[in-house]
């Protein structure tokens, strides 16, 4: 079992990032998720950075992925996409690509690469589509986390041939983008001069009902839950429908998040033990609904 | 381009609001099957085989196109369904088929090479890159773009592909990009991709309180209207939170999209159709939303772009039926983002 570290959902500041990342290369995941998956206007760190970053930790025996930005809007965007597709293609430094759009599949293939890597909003949820991705070049599934365990075996069981699956197992959902920017909309801001107020915020903006129920989380275009999507009680059920385990960016803890699952999926800590021991490392209260079926926002105990 | 070859692509989410979209000037109308194949699964909604073919007769006899949303996201286990739908609509004659899963668009193309396809929006292609991937695999020959992009961004797809391009005029908007949200799926476990639903009504609870009228999600606080408040529907984007304290629609208002003043822009930049959204809605609103945007769109033919203003009348008769009584354009306008 692989442990991957997704794409860092969040803006910090520059120095807290390679921080971050000095950190991630002493750490037992195997995979590192890089760039900026979420906003076009965030610059603390450039394609170059990122590849620099990329570059200590393949050194430190990381495997490394440049993920594409999930919504693609402009030109410019485009051309992000494009260099990043052009490197991957030069193999130098070698990395792989988690294509997030249609029009990243579609560069992708136009580059002759074969072993990229289909990223969770590509909408992959039956055999059929997933077939056409690793025809594709496809060659890992990053499934979407509103799929169920159940959906995901079924899929699994009707390829021909496997694809390396990764499930998404720890952190707060990423469950929409917009073309508005919802930290600019909440400080009164338009977004073309959002005067980049989500710098700096580690774990975004807590939304709450009018009862002070925390639901969601403001991460500019991105919505995320409040809740932190959390599997490591459920690794039992997990492990035998998946190759790798993502676990998602937080502001704080997250090498000991990595941790607690490495000893699981080793056989050294209980997923309950493991689950109780997470307790104090996350954001807000545990979720793990979407992985059985259910309303993502459950957090639900088979009987 | 001119406004002549824009289609006005009208909703109907029944037999009589079908007839209606064509009697008001629609030129083509869109529906789905009584079932999850598509985004506007409610009870209460939609065609059965046989309504279908009385629809599509009553367009065809009238020179008006019929086209099948199918847009939702087929699983292993209910895959049948939605190749069942794709059978049914090459035996029926439609004329064109939406859809969204690149799998169905596949089976489609091989075993119906004579269907027209049509992305659709919950495809959530935003750039010509995805749009032509689709083109360059699928043979897709019209897409229908997510309500993101602003003007300029629409006019660079349209120069950079060949697939005709539709766009939302009017109607209900998803202020996320659709095809990319799982808020719904989040609360309720039902969602638009899989289960062809937002915020379904079988988990909405309306509760007059001690506070004020309250609406309720799976349980979860949508909104809460102090009295003489016109209480809403409970979409979960168009709800009132708390965010540090402060009381707000922290992700959309209750309104509705309006691009009517845009329709020489939208026409000059090149695309194709204009899609109403609301099949959930009354044949009333079809009827009055058709006739205004029949009557804009034969103004802007007759008179060119420079003679086309909006009526005051048109605006009067569209907010009537707005979500909210409100509208807004959208992306298109730079400080809605």
């Amino acid at each position: 079992m692989k442990l991957a570290l997704g794409p860092l959902l969040y803006y910090w500041p520059r120095q807290s990032v390679l921080d971050f990342y000095a950190g991630i290369a002493e750490s037992s995941v195997n995979s590192v998720y890089l760039g900026e998956t979420v906003c076009s206007r965030r610059h603390e760190l450039r394609l170059e950075d990122w590849l620099e970053v990329g570059a200590v930790l393949a050194a430190a025996g990381k495997e490394v992925v440049m993920s594409s930005q999930g919504l693609i809007e402009s030109e410019s965007d485009l051309k992000v996409l494009r260099r990043i597709v052009r490197q991957a293609a030069t193999g130098q430094p070698g990395f792989r690509v988690e294509a997030n759009d249609m029009g990243a599949v579609r560069l992708l293939g136009a580059a002759g690469i074969t072993n990229w890597v289909a990223g969770p909003t590509l909408n992959i949820f039956n055999p059929a589509t997933l077939q056409l991705m690793m025809d594709a070049g496809a060659t890992r599934w990053a499934v979407a986390p509103e799929m169920s365990g159940a959906a995901l075996a079924e899929v699994r069981a009707a390829l021909a041939a496997p694809i390396e699956t990764e499930v998404f197992a720890y952190g707060r959902l990423p469950l929409a983008h917009s073309a508005r920017c919802f930290t600019a909309r909440h400080f009164n801001l338009q977004k073309d001069s959002c005067e980049f107020r989500c710098l700096s915020i580690m774990d975004g903006i807590a939304l709450s009902t009018r009862e002070g129920e925390p639901f969601l989380t403001l991460n500019g275009v991105q919505t995320q839950s409040a809740r932190v999507h959390n599997l490591l009680g459920d690794l039992p059920t997990v492990m035998p429908h998946a190759e790798v385990l993502r676990i998602s960016p937080q502001g704080s803890h997250t090498p000991a998040i990595i941790e607690l699952f490495r000893k699981v999926v080793d056989g050294d800590l209980s997923p309950s033990a493991a689950l109780d021991a997470s307790r104090e490392l996350m954001v807000e209260a545990p979720c793990n609904g979407f992985w059985h079926g259910r309303a993502g926002v459950e957090q639900y105990i088979a009987a | 381009m001119n406004a002549s070859q824009i289609e006005l692509v009208c909703p109907a989410g029944s037999l009589p609001a079908l007839k209606t979209a064509i009697d008001h000037g629609a030129d083509c109308v869109y529906l789905g099957f009584k079932d999850a194949t598509n985004a506007r699964n409610f009870s209460g909604l939609n065609f059965d085989p046989p309504q279908m073919r009385e629809g599509i007769a009553y367009a065809h006899a009238r020179g008006k196109k019929v086209l099948l949303a199918l847009n939702t996201y087929p699983q292993t286990g209910n895959w049948a369904s939605w190749i069942q739908a794709i059978d049914r609509a090459a035996e029926f004659g439609l004329d064109a088929l939406i859809l969204a899963d690149p799998g169905l668009m596949a089976y489609a193309t091989k075993t119906h090479p004579q269907l027209r396809l049509h992305l659709s929006v919950q495809g959530s292609a935003t750039s010509y890159e995805a749009i032509n991937y689709y083109r360059e695999r699928f043979g897709i020959q019209r897409a229908v773009l997510p309500r993101v992009l602003s003007m300029a961004q629409v006019e660079s797809v349209i120069a950079n592909t060949s697939v005709e391009i539709e766009v939302f005029g009017f109607g209900g908007l998803c202020v996320m990009v659709e095809g990319r949200c799982a808020l719904s799926a989040y609360a309720t476990g039902e969602s638009p991709n899989c289960n062809g639903a937002c915020s379904p009504g079988k988990f909405v609870r309306w509760e007059d309180t001690p506070r004020g009228m309250e609406t309720r999600l799976n349980g979860i606080l949508i909104d809460r209207f102090a009295e003489g408040e016109r209480a809403g529907y409970p979409t979960l984007c168009k709800g009132r939170f708390e965010v540090n304290d402060e009381t707000y629609y922290a992700l959309e208002e209750p309104t509705s999209l309006n691009t009517l003043e845009l329709l020489p822009e939208l026409a000059r930049i090149g695309i194709r159709a204009i899609k109403i959204e609301g099949r959930q809605r009354s044949p009333a609103y079809v009827a009055q939303v058709t006739k205004v945007w029949r009557a804009a769109l034969d103004k802007l033919k007759s008179g060119g772009a420079d003679a086309f203003s909006v009526l005051p009348s048109w605006m009067a008769e569209l907010n009537k039926v707005s979500e909210g009584q409100s509208h807004t354009l959208g992306a298109y306008y730079r400080p809605w983002k």
